[in-house]
């Protein structure tokens, strides 16, 4: 656990990154920690994270790749192209939301 | 009368038409359905293509495991409808019911990957997760002569998460025996970014894998298989060829459930955690692999769900408050090939760590340890499956609720709850 400084206010970030207390979390720390990944915020990429948000407070947990396809209506092919490398892990921590443990 | 209506005759199902029939009042007419008259012993599909199990150990009529009380029905089932308390069997039969519990189970969807049923689909790649899948992979890896042997899970969640981890380590074994491990790269991809779903056991397994040369492509989502070129493709265009494929498809819940506009994306159905009641209706409970709980699909968490479902519809059926809960223990084997094995037991809040089980210091079993022994429980399961589990009857000295006990518990692995 560490604090740091982004986009001005001081957030609690866990070894890899994400934040610990989602309170902390507003826009302008998710454009901080999508700059971290290398990832300019587009209206694309939040309607992505706005998904995950209004799906964490009705799941209490990150969707996977299926459900941002059949329930978000988010192709995964645009899901690569807006967060290349491993779009689910890099969308929940600029959401502000722990890894996913991609279930058990 | 009142009427407690089972769907599916698995591993879930059987235990519950048992307990019920055990415990439940005479008042409780009990009905058991199922499509098929077979009860396959799924954790032997994984044996039997490196010829440690035959056909004959994995299959047994349904009906020999299911109690006198309940009524058995070989039917497929058309629809559930929640809202009328009845079921619509494949013929149009309407059955009514006071209590439901659902224990469909999931299967493979292999229709779900671009790609994945073509030309290749029974022939270069196979899947080991139904009998005919385990069969045909059985003549592939007799025929097998060296190349690229190529695991692929599709995506989470699958039933018995550690069953592709053993594929890999049997196969190792295997080839080995067989003079041909040196003219075969072993790939394992995974859409994890590891060998399991949990940081502890997966950096030991993931040495292992390392320790056994078998090449690991972590963080890869299929995309499509490409059957011309034979290989597969990952959403991010990376590119593993294979001379053969052994595929762990999507998993999903029954097609009756999405009939029954009753599940989640996957058809699995919203479950209460900790009572195991659906979540759409009072008098519907799901256990088993048809529920969309965080642990793991597993016989031994559908065993462990039993015990406590048949406390809380004894209590429902009496009007009481229900009182147990479950807390998402899984224990599983793990085979790493050469006679040796692993064991992990975990539950919602706490992941597999290293120590002993299930008494402490003593084991016998070693948590999170290669050992022989772990590998003979691993065998000694299909005797236990059979002849206990089934029944219903609590295996000796292992609790639903897991226990702390014997685990090596690092600070970091503590659960926080």
């Amino acid at each position: 656990m560490a604090t740091k400084e982004l986009a001005g206010s001081s957030v609690e970030v866990n070894e890899e990154g994400y934040l610990t207390d989602r309170t902390q979390w507003n826009e302008a720390v998710a454009a901080a920690l999508a700059t971290e990944e290398g990832i300019e915020l587009s209206d694309e990429h939040w309607k992505v994270l706005k998904f995950i948000e209004s799906d964490f407070a009705e799941k209490q947990a990150v969707p996977g790749m299926r459900r941002l396809n059949k329930v978000g209506g988010i192709p995964t092919k645009d899901l690569y192209r807006l967060f290349p490398g491993g779009p689910i892990k890099k969308a929940a921590r600029i959401a502000g939301f722990p890894k996913p443990a991609s279930c058990v | 009368m009142k009427k407690l209506l089972i769907l599916g005759a698995g591993t879930a199902g059987t235990i519950m038409a048992n307990t019920m029939s055990r415990k439940a009042g005479k008042d409780w007419e009990i009905t058991i359905v199922d499509q098929s008259e077979v009860h396959y012993y799924q954790p032997g599909y994984l044996f039997m293509p490196f010829g440690v199990y035959t056909e004959k150990d994995v299959q047994k009529p349904r009906k020999k495991f299911l109690p006198s009380r309940a009524t058995y029905r070989q039917s497929g089932i058309e629809q559930i409808c929640p809202e009328d308390n009845k079921v619509i069997l494949a013929g149009g039969e309407e059955l009514g019911y006071d209590i439901l519990i659902v224990g469909t189970g999931c299967r493979i969807a292999p229709e779900e990957i671009d790609g994945l049923t073509g030309s290749d689909w029974g022939k270069r790649s196979h899947d080991f997760y139904t009998f005919e899948g385990a069969r045909k992979l059985t003549a592939a890896m007799k025929d097998w002569q060296g190349g690229r042997l190529v695991i692929n899970i599709a995506e989470m969640p699958i039933k018995c998460p550690v069953a592709p981890l053993e594929f890999a380590f049997l196969a190792d074994w295997y080839l080995t025996q067989r003079g041909l491990r040196e003219k075969t790269e072993i790939v394992y991809t995974t859409p994890l970014s590891g060998a399991f779903t949990k940081p502890v056991a997966s950096a030991i397994l993931n040495h292992l894998l390392e320790e056994k040369g078998i090449i690991v492509e972590q963080d890869f989502a299929i995309g499509s298989v490409d059957n011309e070129g034979h290989k597969i493709v990952s959403w991010d265009e990376r590119e593993v060829p294979y001379d053969l494929l052994v595929s762990v498809p999507t998993n999903m819940g029954d097609r009756l459930i999405e009939r029954s506009n009753m599940g989640d994306e996957l058809n699995f159905i919203p479950t209460n955690r900790d009572t195991l009641q659906a979540k759409a209706k009072e008098n519907i409970f799901v256990i088993g692999d048809a529920t969309d709980l965080p642990t793991s699909k597993a016989g031994s968490v559908a065993h462990f769900e039993a015990e406590v479902l048949t406390e809380n519809i004894l209590s429902y059926m009496k009007g009481e408050e229900m009182e147990e809960r479950f807390d998402g223990h899984a224990n599983c084997f793990i085979e790493s090939g050469f006679g040796k094995g692993f064991l992990l037991d975990f539950n919602y809040e706490q992941e597999p760590v290293p120590g002993h089980f299930p008494f402490p210091h003593v084991g016998p079993f070693g948590l999170l340890s290669q050992t022989r022994l772990n590998h003979l429980g691993k065998l000694a399961f299909k005797y236990v499956y059979w002849h206990m589990l089934l029944k219903g009857y609590p295996i000796p000295f292992v609790d639903h609720r897991m226990s702390y006990l014997g685990k090596k518990i690092p600070n970091k692995a503590k659960a926080s709850a």
